[in-house]
């Protein structure tokens, strides 16, 4: 016999401790079970596509820096690939490479950040600190690469800003070195334990069918069984000269998204390793006019960022300046299935769901 | 060393009492306030510096430091903090109910408080030496249920709302197991006085002979603590602080302190019941029986520190089916088995 009580709305955001930023989802709940969600997005709208119209195509890079700001390098990267093809220029070895291994490493950062508020949005904080205390290896890396941590605008049109300094490569190999083991250790506190296996294991679960729907892409996508990444499916840049595994998941729960962010940090290693093996000599930037004035047209190319498809759209009407551009940002279109997998949970399991989707508001908000 | 210090000052200011020619009845309540004030000044900065414990151990188990700064070695970091919620404005939420709102912080460290009346820290050491002591801590200690559903009523917040039904829920249902653990030590000695009942550990500690009980108790005792893996009553990741949401400056500290304090009575139950309270091991009496009370009582808190910096937080219907499930049926169990063996033991003679 159930009896029938009221719902009730509860407001989970904008400020939340676990919405990871200002993210607001309006919850009808019937006790503890969500009855209906309703995500609110758009707290952190900046205009950036809008912004990018008045500045010239090298001003818009510090922008696509504060897109995902977890992984600020791939953010770049999409942004120039783009202009880069509406221009037809022909990237360096050398730049292309680099462009790989910081590419990869701020994967690698992006992903930490995502198993540790994993493990402290269900509850475990000690996970959090860990893989902070290693991302900010990868930190220090871009910070003597670039001069700054977070917004690093490294990229530039046609290669890379600056070469390699002294001291990177033997860093990077011994964060290289060390990164299997941390990734145990992870496992150890995190993947193994009883508790966080029985809040996560069929929890949240999207059928890859229902995934392919909802445009799904990166590690959710790939948490379902469906093997795409666009890295091995459609190689841009290098990529199709390394070897690496494309890690799946069996049944699309909030774990086996988990873990395949945490294997595919592992892979992302391999890559770096690879890369490093293979760094060429030579320029780190393509002959580029010094004004940016790319042919009239458009230009539409996708990477394989850490949250998924991140896609750059670059319209040029022959001035120094783009006419317009759009990104299609892989966090906001993972939200979309938000609302349909909420339904029948309990506000834990909302915490859950959403930490496992992995956004950035930054770029949902765009 | 120092066996009989606190007996000592106690007969000591009953001397001076005397000595002075005040009459029995008034010079008997003149020690029990004295012994109250006494317990209440000793909760009071226990909690404190395990406030300052628990910053520092979880600093050590996530590779941090912890507070540095204030005082040697950061040892006055909690004093710091306490004045600093001290002098903070007390918000009164406009849609409050401003009665219940008030009165629960002030009221909330009474239940914890009320249970060290009975506990003995030491050798004939108890402020009361009461017959019925473990039923009256357990009797104090459900109290609290009720103090933290009224602030989370009180608050006119719907986080505090959930956070307040989690609280009931959850306190009520682990009270069961509780209970019927220590039970079975209760069946053994026959009685429930705890002095009687920490005598009769001289030969072996209750952990040994009931080792089920211990478990059952400690399991259920970080439920009732509000402690990790069952912090769902403040998960600060879900429900944001639960009951203590809308509370700010003092009132938001006196509930904080009052887990410590709850924290406290729960690992001195786990050293009455199952460790032996004040009996110090291999005959070791050198150290007086206060130290070993209290180096068994500090060893339980660690581990409570200890599970709280490393697991994550079930969901409450696992919260629910674990209790219900697992720990009163084997609790249950456990009593059964326990009862056939005194059985068998009386049987054989011994």
């Amino acid at each position: 016999m159930a009896i029938q009580t009221q719902t009730y709305f509860l407001n989970l955001g904008p400020q939340h401790p676990s919405t990871h930023g200002v993210f607001r989802v309006i919850l009808e709940l019937d006790g503890e079970v969500v009855v209906r969600a309703i995500p609110v997005p758009g707290y952190l709208h900046r205009g950036v596509e809008k912004l990018a119209e008045a500045r010239t195509y090298t001003q818009v890079i510090p922008y696509t820096d504060r897109l995902d700001y977890l992984a600020n390098m791939l953010m770049n990267w999409g942004y120039v690939e783009a202009v880069e093809k509406l221009m037809g220029i022909e990237v360096p070895e050398r730049a292309q490479y680099i462009r790989v291994i910081v590419g990869e490493l701020s994967r690698i950062a992006s992903h930490l950040m995502a198993i540790g508020s994993y493990a402290g949005d269900i509850g475990g904080l000690t996970g959090f600190l860990y893989t902070f205390r290693d991302r900010e290896r990868i930190l220090d890396l871009f910070e003597m690469l670039t001069g700054s941590r977070m917004t690093v605008s490294y990229f530039r049109i046609g290669g890379v800003a600056d070469d390699l300094p002294e001291g990177f490569i033997p860093l990077l190999q011994k964060f290289l070195a060390d990164l299997p083991g941390l990734c145990d250790e992870y496992d150890g506190l995190i993947t193994g334990n009883e508790i966080f296996q029985a809040r996560t294991k069929f929890v949240g679960v999207i059928p890859p069918e229902k995934a392919i729907n909802y445009s799904l892409s990166g590690p959710n996508l790939r948490g379902s069984g469906v093997n795409f990444d666009l890295r091995k499916n459609r190689p841009y840049g290098i990529y199709d000269r390394f070897d690496f595994e494309v890690p799946l998941g069996k049944n699309g729960d909030c774990f086996d998204r988990f873990v395949c962010r945490m294997k595919e940090m592992r892979q992302s290693a391999r890559i770096i390793q690879q890369a490093l093996d293979g760094l060429p000599e030579g320029p780190i930037q393509a002959k580029v006019p010094k004004v940016i004035k790319p042919p009239v047209g458009e230009a539409y190319t996708e990477i394989e960022s850490s949250k998924g498809i991140f896609g750059c759209y670059v319209v040029s009407d022959g001035s120094n300046k783009p006419y317009r551009v759009h990104f299609r940002r892989p966090s906001f279109i993972n939200l979309g299935c938000l609302a349909e997998l909420c339904v029948g949970w309990k506000i834990a399991d909302v915490i859950a769901i959403l930490g496992s989707l992995d956004i950035v508001l930054g770029e949902v908000d765009c | 060393m120092g066996e009989n210090i606190f007996l000592n000052i106690a007969s000591w200011i009953r001397g001076l009492l005397d000595s002075i020619g005040v009459p029995l009845l008034a010079s008997d309540i003149i020690m029990m306030i004295v012994k109250a004030s006494a317990i209440i000044v000793f909760i009071s900065l226990n909690v404190i510096w395990l406030v300052l414990m628990e910053r520092k151990i979880s600093a050590y188990i996530q590779c941090r430091i912890g507070p540095n700064r204030v005082g040697p070695k950061g040892t006055l970091q909690t004093v710091a903090d306490v004045i600093k919620l001290m002098t903070k404005e007390f918000l009164i939420p406009r849609s409050a109910d401003k009665v219940i709102y008030l009165l629960a912080p002030l009221v909330v460290f009474a239940p914890p408080t009320l249970a060290f009346a009975v506990v003995p820290w030491g050798d004939g050491m108890a402020a009361i030496d009461m017959g019925i002591g473990v039923f009256y801590l357990i009797a104090v200690t459900s109290l609290s249920t009720i103090i933290f559903w009224m602030g989370a009523w009180g608050s006119g917040n719907k986080y505090s709302l959930v956070g307040g039904m989690r609280v009931v829920a959850q306190m009520v249902s682990y009270e069961l197991p509780l209970v019927l653990a220590l039970l079975g030590v209760i069946m053994i000695t026959g009685t429930l006085n705890m002095s009687e009942i920490v005598e009769a550990q001289k030969n072996v500690w209750f952990i040994f002979t009931q080792p089920l009980a211990f478990l059952i108790y400690f399991i259920a005792g970080v439920s009732e603590a509000n402690r990790t893996p069952f912090d769902l009553v403040e998960a600060e990741s879900e429900i944001i602080a639960g009951p203590y949401t809308e509370y700010s400056g003092m009132g938001y500290a006196m509930f904080m302190l009052t887990e410590y304090a709850s924290v406290l009575v729960i690992s001195i139950m786990c050293t009455i019941m199952f460790l032996g309270g004040w009996l110090a091991p291999f005959g070791w009496t050198f150290l007086p029986s206060w130290f070993w009370f209290f180096l068994k009582v500090y060893v339980m808190i660690f581990l409570f520190m200890w599970i709280r910096w490393t697991y994550p937080r079930i969901r409450v219907d696992q919260l629910m089916g674990f209790g219900w499930k697992v720990l009163v049926p084997l609790s249950l169990a456990n009593i059964f088995v326990t009862g056939i063996g005194m059985y068998v033991y009386r049987s054989i003679g011994w």
